[in-house]
């Protein structure tokens, strides 16, 4: 009853969208895409949702076929494209309703499942959705997503363009929604938020890099990581780039992250290292790998 | 049915709420009529003839006394000889010449049939034409009521037959063809925008992904511009008669459905333009380009198309624009009826069942 | 040291009528600094900027720029900034070549140095096999990355940089923080817009917009000490909350 995708491939015209991805979304997991723009998200999601017919391979939402039984597929799944497709000049009230009447339903009849994420915006139900903020438009294009009660969740990049805290009260809605058994399958580019996810597929180019649960991803990068910090930046990247044993070196905020070729690695020979070649507080210190880590590993 | 009630009602929120579009659906055909009616006319006013009259009888004399009786023309010089007519337009205030062939009484009574000549400055052709018009239409009057009681017809030659428009308002001749512009510019550009706009925001892929069939989207985008291409056209008709009195010869019911035959049309051709166009823009420009201009230019609105060159006579046939100003004409001006316009109304059917089949195979049930 | 103060603003004002879009912003940048300009969309980050870099009069308020006053010499400011933003930054159909050569027209440059300047670029970069290539062809990070570079062409004082790297693959973000890094380290300031709060991170000095106002203004260690957090998403989310 989840969701399942067996060796889809998609080009338009010359340019290959998505290459033989396959995996499965079990019932009521809370399945991440996690990857940049471009790297074949959307064109997954409308795979699934009928939008668009694959090149190759199959694809079945809850059971049914995603060519042959598009009408079945298209009563029974919420769909949130990437911007949030919602009539501007339609107050909250009238968007919301219009919805609910072409899925043949009122939203007396699905008041429970939106209720939560409905009341934060209900005292402004006569503004017109033009004129909301960025969060707002998410929970109102997220009611409009679930009026009709549907099984499997589609949401394409909910998350972009909204402010940190819409964004950390959009993931605890879509937890609570989780709970009362929708499967969801939801994309972002941002990394920090695939911890969130029960399982995760990293997808770059149009290829799947890894799919697990976001821990396993971590637990698997193969090397040990250190954050550095010194007093130029600049600099401090350039000579770890070249310092002969380095094996990868990213910036990461304040610090940069690095690894190195070999097993047996002492934070005190980078030290004097670094400190001959003329940099000044120089910080080297163990620290954990994160999904984006892993990514870039794997995307290496 | 609930909810293609709810989709139409939702094409109704947009279209009362976008001041772009009302203004376009209510403000243009009162701008354009208004425009048509008073600004750009053909008619002309007390312009300056002048007479060359080589017979000087008692029917010349009272078809002189005709013309300058008239309104439209002064006659301001009498000339006595074919030398001087040169000298006469070189001086530019007179516009036309009358020129009465010898003895014109004694040959209407004699031979049935006299000949005169209408000389007109063509440096402003469209002008030239108007008075030979008028002119005509004068002789024509003047014939029409010598030849009441006598058995056999005088004949004045050159005649020009301008039976339809007696009143000579060229007001009269622009309300078909302005009806049809606004007609086919609210359906057509107004429908596709609505459309295209869907894509544009991207709420197409939601109403896709939704138990909604493709043909309540249309027909629910549809609708409500059949409703206001209706009240469009009564508008424009009651502006017509009140304003400009000008009177319906034919049956109003069969100008309504002519209307709305023409309506649908229009509106199956936004539909197709739709298929094609990704962008509002894309879609607001091919139906300038590709449908307004045609209809100005080639649907015989403003330039007559029997005078148009052979291969843009042919193409003209093409345009749906064409036969409806051929219909409209034929119930406003002529007042015939459905007898003498079932062609042409079959032609505009065959073209709506055209552009619907073909819009129908056009659309897509997917992105693609 | 970096003590030249490039960007100085006191109680800048902007005001849409009765509406106040940035109210009373006070803040100093110095030469070679990185600087983040954060806030939600919405809180006045762009109108704040769009004053700094003379395109729109403030309503009170002073504001030098690269030693220019924002209110007389707008002139001056332009051609002492540098100016890079997501929605628009390089002609899709124009090739590399014909992107660098126009942007180097529009700031002067003469001939000889649009020619050096496209072959340092070119090789800087590794477009050689590419710089024929139309711009729209081109992946999402190569084009921010030569679209940052087109920015620097006429070795401005100030880049300001308006949401660069919203939705780039992460390594070529680092490549992208790599430039920047180097261009604040040959001198020019960096001033960044953005609401990605993980971006933040990699600024010198941060300053987080809410509702037209600076409400805080510091290094993210110091940011983070002053909330108890781990990051500066957790510091957005806090300072929020105290707001409300």
């Amino acid at each position: 009853m989840g969701i399942s995708l067996s060796n889809i491939s998609k080009s338009y015209k010359k340019v290959k969208a998505v290459q033989d991805i396959s995996f499965e979304v079990k019932p009521g997991e809370l399945f991440g895409l996690i990857g940049p723009d471009g790297a074949g998200k959307t064109t997954l999601f409308r795979i699934l949702t009928t939008l668009l017919t694959p090149d190759q391979g199959t694809a079945t939402v809850t059971d049914l076929d995603v060519v042959k039984d598009y009408k079945s597929i298209r009563k029974s799944v919420g769909y949130m494209p990437g911007r949030f497709s919602l009539y501007q000049d339609l107050t909250i009230e009238e968007n919301l309703t219009f919805f609910a009447t072409i899925f043949g339903t009122t939203i007396e009849e699905n008041y429970d499942l939106i209720e939560d994420i409905y009341v934060q915006i209900e005292p402004f139900k006569k503004r017109r959705a033009g004129k909301l903020s960025g969060g707002m438009k998410q929970k109102l294009a997220l009611s409009c997503a679930l009026i009709h009660k549907p099984k499997v969740l589609f949401l394409d990049e909910p998350t972009t363009g909204v402010d940190p805290v819409s964004r950390k009260e959009f993931w605890e809605m879509l937890k609570r929604l989780q709970k009362k058994g929708i499967t969801i399958l939801v994309s972002t580019p941002y990394m920090d938020e695939a911890a969130l996810c029960d399982r995760i597929a990293l997808i770059q180019d149009g290829s799947i890099l890894d799919i697990d649960s976001p821990e396993k991803i971590v637990e698997k990068f193969p090397k040990n990581i250190f954050n550095v910090k010194a007093n130029n930046m600049y600099k401090l990247i350039q000579e770890l780039q070249s310092y002969q044993h380095s094996y990868s070196v990213y910036p990461f905020g304040e610090f940069v992250h690095y690894t190195d070729q070999r097993d047996a690695f002492e934070i005190k020979d980078l030290q004097s290292h670094l400190k001959n070649q003329g940099l000044d507080n120089i910080i080297i210190e163990k620290t954990q790998p994160n999904i984006e880590d892993a990514f870039m590993e794997l995307a290496k | 049915m609930k909810r293609f009630i709810g989709f139409v009602k939702k094409e109704f929120y947009h279209i009362f709420r976008d001041k772009r579009s009302l203004f376009i659906l209510f403000g243009m055909p009162i701008a354009q009529i208004l425009l048509f009616g008073f600004a750009i006319t053909n008619e002309i006013n007390n312009v300056d003839i002048a007479v060359l009259d080589h017979s000087k009888d008692a029917t010349t004399e009272e078809i002189i006394n005709k013309i300058s009786a008239s309104k439209y023309f002064t006659i301001t010089q009498f000339i006595s000889h074919e030398d001087n007519i040169e000298t006469a337009f070189k001086k530019g205030k007179i516009k036309a010449v009358i020129n009465f062939e010898k003895d014109f009484s004694k040959n209407l009574i004699k031979e049935r049939k006299a000949s005169l000549q209408i000389l007109t400055d063509a440096t402003d052709p469209n002008t030239a034409n108007s008075i030979t018009n008028y002119i005509n239409a004068i002789l024509q009057n003047y014939q029409q009521a010598e030849n009441k009681d006598i058995e056999v017809a005088y004949q004045i030659i050159p005649q020009t037959r301008m039976v339809y428009n007696p009143e000579l308002k060229s007001v009269f001749m622009f309300v078909p063809g302005v009806m049809t512009i606004i007609l086919m510019l609210v359906s057509a550009m107004m429908t596709s925008i609505s459309i295209t706009r869907e894509k544009e925001l991207g709420t197409m892929e939601i109403l896709l992904v939704s138990p909604l069939k493709p043909f309540q989207v249309i027909i629910g985008k549809v609708v409500p511009y059949i409703f206001l291409s209706v009240v469009n056209a009564m508008v424009i008709v009651l502006l017509s008669i009140t304003i400009f009195k000008m009177p319906i010869q034919g049956s109003l019911f069969l100008l309504g459905a002519e209307s709305v035959l023409f309506i649908i049309t229009s509106l199956a051709l936004g539909i197709l333009i739709s298929t094609i166009a990704q962008t509002q823009q894309a879609a607001m420009m091919i139906s300038l380009m590709g449908l307004m201009l045609p209809v100005i230019l080639l649907s015989g609105f403003i330039f007559p198309i029997t005078s148009m060159p052979i291969p843009l006579q042919v193409i003209s046939n093409i345009i749906p624009a064409k036969w409806f100003i051929i219909i409209i004409k034929g119930i406003m001006l002529k007042g015939v009826g459905i007898s003498y316009l079932w062609k042409e109304s079959l032609i505009l059917i065959a073209m709506t069942l055209f552009f619907i089949s073909l819009s129908i195979k056009k659309y897509k049930i997917r992105l693609e | 040291m970096k003590t030249e103060n490039v960007i100085e603003a006191k109680a800048l004002t902007k005001k849409f009528g009765d509406f106040t879009a940035v109210n009373k912003i006070s803040f100093e940048i110095k030469k070679g600094e990185i600087f983040g300009f954060l806030g939600a969309n919405g809180a006045g980050k762009t109108t704040a900027m769009k004053m700094l870099i003379g395109i729109s009069k403030p309503t009170s308020g002073q504001a030098n720029v690269a030693g220019f006053d924002v209110y007389t010499q707008t002139e001056n400011i332009k051609k002492n900034i540098g100016y890079m933003s997501q929605k628009f930054a390089l002609y899709d159909d124009l090739t590399v070549r014909e992107n660098i050569t126009f942007f180097g027209g529009i700031y002067g440059l003469s001939r000889k140095r649009i020619k050096e300047k496209t072959q340092q670029l070119v090789s800087e970069l590794g477009l050689e096999e590419i710089k024929h290539q139309l711009v729209g062809s081109l992946p999402l990070g190569w084009k921010q990355k030569l679209s940052f570079s087109v920015s620097l062409l006429h070795e401005p004082r100030i880049v300001f940089l308006d949401e660069p790297t919203g939705g780039v693959d992460p390594i070529t973000r680092r490549q992208f923080w790599e430039m920047i890094y180097k261009a604040a380290d040959r001198g020019t300031t960096i001033f960044v817009t953005t609401h990605y709060m993980d971006e933040a991170e990699y600024c010198d000095r941060v300053s987080i917009m809410v509702e037209g106002k600076i409400e805080a203004l510091d290094t993210p260690k110091e940011l983070k000490k002053q909330f108890k957090v781990d990051s500066m998403n957790d510091v957005f989310l806090r300072l929020a909350r105290n707001i409300e």
